[in-house]
């Protein structure tokens, strides 16, 4: 632990300092080549949850603020203009204004302006007829009132009250600004953007293309004449295929701690970066399904878990305990170890919190002779099944039979939504690592994706709070205040952060993986390949 | 003739209906629908949302009006619209046919290729060590998965020669194509090679002890006539009909090899369709194999008329 925190320290201050890869004389033309790992839902990044949308298509728009492309960390300091050519804050920091570089045009020729960006704000907001189908961070934008245009190229987000991170949620890869003049059917099957790259084509479970866009308002970019995504589903053949050189990328995340060691040896020149995913295992538990009600039998289920043994077993010693927050030193808002010891269930002494545990289940009447049997449900996927079976066996040690259930994968959402299951095992991937998207999208009463549905007033009280603080020191402290709540109430035991690499080939340059979000870096207009 | 062509094609509408609703009920009897996959990728699901979209999408109809709806539209050439990509079913579906029939039609070429001349050199070496290799060659075709064999052998082709032979679309040239897909039809018809060639064997074993085989040794005609011309031709009609079924099968056979070697074919779309609950894609794919399944029995039935001259379909 001591080697990783150091090489953290080495990697922060390297993403602080300055830009993360030394300027190189850059070649223009070539076409991208990468592998997509699944059948892509749709192309409508504000729609969708996932990686498998945002990889591919954030190269077709722009946002308002970007984290910086070349910089590893995610940070308010590392959030630079993109369609916003400046920002500035009122007296009562309720009041956001951007003002909005000119001669910009949409893909399709048409000018973009002040409007298009109430537009999307107005649709994620609820507020215009033409709304998104889902909208799955609708709670991001909760204290947003409204968005005001002043004439063509200045807009003002009006707030309730002031959000210290406001700024942070307009630089992610999930935030970009969408035309006023295409409907939002038409995003999800032939998108338009102002970014680098347009959509040519999406050929469902085969391929989707994007071609430079040679009207991009940074002249001289994108390097790259296209990015051409081959959709492999089978992983031993995707993973075969980057091996023979028929890749440029790997998708992101794809190559897990065992199978780097075959790629490395497969393709030694391959360059591969192993970074957290910002993904969480966490258990869930239905307090509404009887005996779990019971605050004491949660308790006793939190004090079982090995937290060490989960992340030796599935991710080779590579992952990180944690609670709600990414851990440090890539982590901005998470607890270092030496905190997180303190919380409910991470002591270092599993087996001293185990028979802590056992205590409780037997003053509840149960035994090895008389064990709760329960069902532990979990996605029909690999990721979520591996986790659930070591929970089955760990939660065996305290009397509780487990029984693996796994649900079909397209059904998951829905049947933990309706609340049909008792216990489960969960991932939660998180957009940008910051406390109020991750504390409202998770933990806050009124989100839709608190798939727990973990409901605190005094808690969304503190997750209020947090966020008006400007002060990042003593909004670090309310941080850590809720993650001890969260850990007493067990809202959504964090088991692990997972890592995960991701490689390309050295002669694909210009590209910076970001380490402390998985969503964030796929604008692809600083890439460029030196064959 | 005529009368049993006539019965045939009315018995051919009859069970292509029966299947049409078969398959329309069993995919809805499936847990979750689109709604819920459509949502699932956002990790979420809104109630009221997901009213509004059953609404648009037609699925709040009762399930007479569903179908009533579907083998209508079917009747007139409209297959609807895929629910997932929003374009027109017909659009997704059949660009998907022609690679997925070039796949089946060469794994059924390399199957007869081998499995017919081999299984007779088989049977006319009877416990011989060439019939011993072609039977373990035959018992390993059957028993290694096509999945495993596909993997190995990309594997293979990754380390010796530094290439990986996947689909790729546009290679510009038909030879290429085949070339490029002649390695999962092998992988593919190996299994239908190795029951073809254990069929040819034994039906030939069997004819061969009849007396007209030894009745044409003594006419003095020669070992391959009496091979190919006699034997063959007597023992050939269970391997018709084998070659047959296999034919029919090798759409649903070729899900794993189309995963394995990445080709964009109808097989592989199918369980993705079903994976998520894209009902247009579904049952008119599903419908596509069972007319594929019904008209290949159909030739195999009147190819019985052709090769035996005994068999006549007369009332």
């Amino acid at each position: 632990m001591p080697l990783k925190r150091a090489l953290g320290c080495v990697l922060v201050t390297a993403a602080i300092c300055g830009s993360a890869v030394p300027a190189l004389a850059q070649k223009s033309g070539g076409t991208l080549r990468i592998y997509h790992r699944d059948n892509l839902p749709s192309g409508s990044i504000h729609e969708e949850a996932t990686i498998s949308t945002v990889q591919p298509f954030m190269g077709v728009f722009n946002n308002l603020v970007i984290y910086d492309q070349q910089k590893k960390l995610n940070a308010p300091e590392t959030i630079v203009p993109d369609l916003a050519e400046s920002w500035a804050w009122d007296a009562s920091k309720t009041k956001l204004t951007f003002k909005l570089r000119q001669g910009v045009k949409w893909h399709d020729g048409k000018p973009f302006t002040a409007k298009d960006v109430q537009c999307t704000w107005n649709k994620l907001t609820g507020k215009d007829n033409d709304d998104f189908r889902k909208n799955p961070r609708a709670i991001w934008w909760h204290n947003l009132k409204e968005v005001t245009v002043n004439g063509d190229h200045e807009v003002t987000f009006n707030l309730n009250r002031p959000q210290a991170s406001f700024l942070s949620l307009f630089a992610s890869g999930y935030t970009p600004v969408y035309p006023c003049h295409v409907s939002t059917k038409d995003m999800r099957t032939n998108p338009i953007g102002t970014g680098p790259f347009k959509f040519v084509e999406f050929k469902r479970g085969e391929s989707v293309r994007f071609a430079r866009n040679p009207d991009y308002w940074k002249k001289g970019q994108p390097y790259l004449d296209g990015i051409e995504w081959k959709v492999i589903e089978n992983r031993s053949t995707r993973i075969l295929a980057f091996v023979a050189g028929e890749f440029d990328m790997t998708f992101n995340a794809d190559v897990t701690v065992p199978l780097l060691k075959d790629v490395t040896s497969q393709a030694p020149k391959a360059i591969c970066e192993l970074v957290p995913t910002y993904v969480s295992t966490n258990l869930i538990i239905n307090p509404k399904a009887a005996p779990f009600n019971d605050p004491k039998i949660r308790k006793a289920m939190a004090l079982t878990l090995d937290r060490k043994a989960y992340i030796d077993i599935l991710s080779g010693g590579k992952a990180d305990i944690s609670g709600v927050m990414l851990p440090p030193p890539e982590g901005l808002w998470g607890m270092p170890p030496e905190e997180l010891q303190k919380l409910p269930g991470y002591a270092a002494d599993v087996e001293k919190s185990r028979a802590e545990a056992r205590k409780i289940m037997e003053s509840l009447g149960y035994s090895e002779a008389k064990p709760l049997k329960i069902k532990v449900s979990t996605r029909n996927i690999a990721i979520y099944r591996d986790p659930a079976v070591i929970l089955i066996d760990q939660l065996k040690k305290i009397y509780i039979d487990g029984e693996l259930e796994v649900i079909d994968t397209s059904i998951w959402h829905a049947k933990v939504t309706r609340g049909e299951y008792s216990v489960g095992l969960n991932l939660t991937g998180v957009g940008v690592d910051d406390p109020d998207v991750n504390l409202y999208e998770n933990y806050s009463c009124n989100s839709e994706r608190n798939l727990t549905q973990y409901c605190n007033k005094d808690l969304d009280a503190l997750i209020d709070k947090q966020s008006q603080e400007t002060d990042a020191g003593k909004r670090k402290q309310l941080v850590w205040e809720i993650e001890r709540k969260l850990a007493e109430d067990l809202a959504r035991p964090i088991i692990m952060y997972d890592r995960a690499a991701t490689c390309w080939h050295p002669h694909l340059k210009g590209f910076v993986l970001h380490a402390n979000s998985i969503y964030n870096n796929w604008r692809f207009e600083d890439v460029w390949l030196d064959k | 003739m005529g009368a049993y062509l006539i019965r045939r094609l009315l018995l051919m509408l009859v069970t292509l209906f029966g299947m049409s609703v078969l398959i329309f009920v069993m995919l809805r009897l499936v847990p979750g629908n689109i709604t819920d996959i459509i949502f699932d990728s956002a990790g979420f699901v809104n109630p009221a949302a997901k009213k509004k979209i059953e609404r648009q999408l037609g699925l709040d109809q009762p399930i007479v009006t569903q179908y009533v709806s579907w083998i209508s539209g079917l009747a007139r050439g409209d297959l609807g619209y895929a629910y997932v990509s929003e374009k027109p079913a017909i659009e997704e579906i059949l660009p998907r046919i022609p690679v997925t029939a070039k796949l089946a039609v060469l794994a059924l070429v390399f199957s007869v290729l081998f499995g017919v001349p081999l299984g007779v050199m088989s049977a006319v070496r009877q416990n011989t060590a060439l019939d011993y290799l072609l039977r373990v060659i035959s018992l390993s075709g059957l028993s290694l998965p096509s999945f495993w064999l596909g993997l190995l052998i990309l594997m293979a082709f990754v380390h010796w020669f530094g290439w990986i032979p996947i689909y790729k679309s546009n290679t510009g040239s038909l030879w290429h194509d085949l070339a490029l897909l002649s390695i999962p039809a092998a992988a593919v018809g190996f299994r239908s090679s190795a029951l073809v060639m254990r069929l040819t064997r034994s039906s030939m074993l069997e004819v061969m002890r009849q007396d007209y085989i030894r009745t044409a040794r003594a006419k003095g005609a020669s070992e391959p006539a009496v091979n190919y011309d006699h034997a063959l031709r007597n023992a050939v009609l269970p391997v018709v009909t084998i070659i047959g079924i296999e034919a029919a099968f090798l759409i649903g056979g070729l899900i794993v090899t189309e995963t394995v070697f990445n080709i964009p074919g109808v097989a592989r779309f199918l369980v993705e369709a079903i994976r998520w609950r894209d009902y247009p894609i579904v049952q008119n794919l599903v419908m596509f194999i069972a007319i594929v399944v019904v008209v290949t029995n159909f030739i195999v039935d009147m190819l019985y008329v052709v090769l035996d001259p005994r068999i006549k379909y007369e009332e």
